[in-house]
């Protein structure tokens, strides 16, 4: 007896949703970075889940890229941060509205 | 799942990962200090770590603690800390009703799924021969002989993934690193 693959993909949405919840209300950029890193953990739980139950090995090998891009995203990411905050003194995400979007 | 397999050693440990990961998911969400987000955050790592391991991911669930809990949560605090954010001077927190519009979208949108998936899904379950088959899948020795097979589409994108994590040094110190200033002679 196992656990049926739907109640991997539910948990899956649910961490989804509050890594869209945490993007949409935060003002902090590096929240907003951490709330980025829960969906896409969210999105590597359900492809290992489908992987194992499909028998195919291609879940894990996308997970593995996943984190590789989500590292390289981090470090870039957080570099622009510094960055800015050498500039402006404040990461504020309303306040840092230079590029006029 | 009925109560039999909710109370077997693999029920119970998706029960315990699930709830700990949800749990500190929403404190990764609702929590003003950010350096008590971040952790939480190292929280909900672990708890995913878990849950890889009873999907027999063994290497991935490895590495998911050593370069997610790890070294990228290293970076996340470095810079809390580095930016001095551990007090709350930013106005960080929620703006009435942008707070109550995400919310209640994210709340609908999980709610949504979560009843295509429980009643639009068939119940999959494990097929019976990947309990005996698929266990060395995951390890090490599984995932190596998958990614580095040349007949496969993986081995092409891990060499382009190396060119990507280099472009990603090189881009990160030139963001991040001192300035040389016009004006000064001595840097």
């Amino acid at each position: 007896m196992s656990i049926p693959l739907n109640y991997y993909i539910v948990l899956s949405m649910i961490l989804f949703s509050l890594g869209i919840a945490g993007v949409t209300t935060r003002r902090n950029p590096i929240l907003i970075f951490m709330s980025i890193e829960l969906m896409l953990n969210a999105v590597n739980l359900s492809l290992i889940a489908f992987g194992r139950y499909l028998g195919d090995a291609g879940g894990q090998m996308l997970t593995i890229f996943v984190m590789a891009v989500a590292a390289a995203e981090v470090s870039v990411g957080l570099g622009i941060l510094i960055a800015i905050f050498r500039t402006k003194d404040n990461v504020d995400v309303d306040v840092l509205n230079g590029l006029k979007g | 799942m009925t109560l039999q397999a909710i109370l077997s050693g693999q029920g119970l440990m998706f029960l315990f990962f699930a709830v700990a990961a949800i749990a500190s998911g929403l404190l990764v969400v609702i929590l003003q200090n950010p350096l008590r987000a971040a952790l939480s955050l190292v929280i909900n790592l672990f708890s995913v770590a878990g849950l890889y391991l009873s999907l027999n991911a063994y290497f991935l669930a490895t590495v998911q603690v050593i370069v997610y809990a790890g070294a990228i949560m290293v970076l996340f605090l470095f810079v809390i800390m580095l930016l001095n954010m551990g007090q709350a001077n930013l106005n960080t927190s929620y703006r009435g009703v942008r707070t109550v519009i995400a919310f209640s979208s994210a709340i609908g949108f999980g709610g949504l799924m979560s009843a295509v998936a429980l009643k639009g899904l068939p119940d999959v379950m494990l097929p019976a021969d990947a309990m005996v088959t698929g266990s060395s899948a995951g390890s090490v020795e599984g995932i190596g002989k998958v990614l580095y097979n040349p007949n496969l589409p993986w081995l092409f994108a891990f060499e382009w993934t190396s060119f990507l994590l280099l472009v990603a040094v090189i881009g990160a110190v030139v963001l991040a690193g001192k300035r040389q200033q016009p004006t000064e002679d001595k840097a």
